[in-house]
């Protein structure tokens, strides 16, 4: 498909969709009566043998796809994020990651993307509940250029996936000519006196802020973590290794995601001073992105004060 | 095989019950002597399997819901061929492939893994949607305990499977009215179970679930009944066939096996 600016993150998942339901008769996709929001709606009259809406049930959503996978099939299951993932934990756990069954798990709306539906639609601890599951890797795309190149690997991965994803449309900061590995972070800036590490919709966040520092002098090194597991620990440590100081920058708790994974790189490997940008002992609440990008300490000052307080700290 | 031959088969799977989780000293045994009989009728008369090629194409699957009945899914596979007896003993040892509750990865004729309740049901549902596309024919069984049907999943599943009509799905629910902490009425009633099932779109029949006969013929006609899953409610006594077992009432949901017992126990099941 062809990716501009104006493209949908949604308009991406229903065309690698449509491509590996073409191409490989053992896909089989399952909604939970979100379908119309996740755009897969479309997919039911092209191929309505294997597009299931099982209801809004979607524990059965989950261990009905692990059913599909021991007969042979390659399910893809799709909710909004905390749905996907929260309210179906032991089934992802039990069902799907324990029985060895390879089930693509689509949550949208992460974090402050959730936006006007609120708190209770606000995953903001969906990476922290299952990084700790052993194998399944966890995905969150940065914008439509990457999610386009990362989606034929992540159909070829051979464990459980968690695509973690905005549905709306991002600013667009990879060229056509870019390489993406889902398994390598992306190296969008480089600079010498600090690391931010971010994913999701803070990846941009983060080149803003590294913009404002080199007006200060302050050169800002700029890794794109789209998949926190397995986390890329070789990038991570050599720019640690070069700048001395990290910044995390993700949409969900500082607990369990992004910041905990590469502190526990880092830990191990290199110790250096690490400072965090996310959401930090709050659950959601309803607001457009710049009301909760305000309300979360999640905006590009944010992150230029972090990355100051982790060189101070040097 | 004639149904006298089953309740043979069924003694042997009893046998095998008390040898291994005996062996090992404590397990969950009284849910698995009440599936005894249905074991055999499944594995001695209806099923489409090859102990010789576990992972056939197109085979008939049970999916053990009630993983906890692992002990017994074992008795019979060891009995049809899938395995030697001797691994019976090595129930939850370490690194043995008999855990207590079902694992597909670990041993040779589990078709589904299973241990958190409610979910192996809908797995089952899964595994029959995905045996309509593939239009091969199988029939899957899946087995449910009666306390776990207090799990919401349960009826999650048991709703889709109706709307799906994956009349290739034959299910049975343990009724033998009791859970780990007491009697099921005392603490979650299910009654009526049928009238649920019913209200669910499954086709249900209600039988003496250690009676040969009566499950033999339910499943026959659940077999040819079309365009809707089917639940044959089996009620049966937790214990079945050994009497410290079923004394125990609800305290049999897991329970020591002294060397006694397991010789005790393996005597009465033999009429001796």
């Amino acid at each position: 498909m062809e990716i501009n600016e104006k493209t949908l993150m949604k308009e991406v998942l229903v065309d690698h969709m449509r491509n590996v339901l073409s191409s490989d008769p053992d896909v089989v996709m399952l909604d939970a009566d979100l379908a119309k929001c996740a755009g897969t709606n479309g997919l039911y009259k092209e191929f309505p043998d294997r597009c299931f809406d099982i209801g809004i049930a979607e524990a059965n959503m989950a261990s009905m796809a692990a059913g599909l996978s021991s007969y042979g099939f390659k399910p893809y299951i799709s909710s909004f994020a905390p749905f996907a993932t929260r309210r179906c934990a032991d089934q992802i756990m039990i069902s799907i990651c324990y029985a060895q069954q390879n089930v693509k798990i689509i949550g949208t709306d992460p974090g402050i993307t959730a936006e006007l539906n609120g708190g209770t639609h606000m995953a903001l601890e969906d990476i922290g509940m299952l990084r700790s599951i052993p194998n399944i890797l966890i995905y969150e795309p940065t914008d439509t250029m990457e999610f386009h190149k990362a989606l034929p690997q992540i159909h070829a991965y051979p464990y459980p996936c968690y695509i973690r994803m905005h549905r709306k449309c991002p600013a667009l900061l990879t060229k056509e000519s870019d390489e993406v590995n889902i398994l390598k972070a992306r190296m969008m800036r480089e600079g010498t006196d600090c690391t931010i590490v971010a994913s999701g919709v803070m990846v941009e966040t983060a080149l803003l802020a590294s913009e404002e520092l080199q007006k200060e002098g302050i050169s800002v090194e700029v890794v794109c973590c789209h998949t926190v597991k397995p986390i890329d620990a070789d990038t991570i440590v050599a720019s640690a290794k070069k700048t001395g100081a990290v910044v995390t920058a993700e949409n969900h708790n500082v607990m369990g995601a992004l910041r905990s994974a590469v502190c526990e790189v880092l830990s191990e490997n290199h110790p250096v001073p690490v400072e965090s940008v996310g959401v930090k002992e709050k659950f959601g609440e309803v607001g457009k992105v710049p009301y909760l990008r305000k309300a979360m300490n999640m905006e590009v000052c944010d992150v230029v004060f972090s990355v100051k307080k982790a060189i101070a700290r040097k | 095989m004639s149904n006298q031959n089953l309740v043979t088969l069924a003694q042997n799977i009893r046998e095998n019950i008390v040898n291994c989780i005996g062996s090992l000293g404590v397990g969950h045994i009284g849910g698995c002597l009440s599936i005894a009989d249905l074991l055999a009728v499944l594995y001695g008369k209806h099923m489409n399997y090859d102990p010789t090629n576990p992972q056939m194409e197109g085979r008939d699957r049970l999916v053990c819901s009630k993983g906890h009945a692992g002990p017994a899914i074992y008795a019979v596979l060891a009995e049809v061929g899938y395995f030697p007896k001797e691994v019976l003993e090595t129930l939850n040892q370490g690194g043995t492939t008999l855990p207590s509750h079902c694992d597909m990865n670990k041993t040779p004729g589990v078709d589904m893994t299973a241990g958190s309740l409610g979910q192996g049901f809908s797995c089952s549902v899964g595994v029959a949607l995905g045996s309509k596309i593939r239009k091969d024919n199988a029939t899957i069984y899946a087995i449910i305990g009666d306390g776990e049907s207090q799990e919401g999943q349960i009826w999650e599943a048991a709703m889709y499977a109706s709307q799906a009509k994956l009349d290739n799905l034959i299910a049975f629910t343990d009724y033998n009215k009791m859970q780990l902490d007491n009697y099921i009425s005392a603490i979650n009633e299910l009654h009526p179970l049928d009238k649920k099932w019913e209200a669910f779109g499954w086709k249900v029949w209600v039988v003496d679930g250690n009676d040969v006969d009566a499950l033999d013929k339910a499943i026959t006609e659940a077999k040819a009944h079309k365009g809707q899953p089917k639940m044959i409610i089996m009620d049966t006594i937790k214990g079945k066939g050994v009497s410290y077992v079923e004394n125990a009432l609800v305290g049999s949901h897991s329970m020591s096996i002294t060397p006694e017992l397991r010789a005790q126990g393996i005597k009465e099941i033999r009429g001796e």
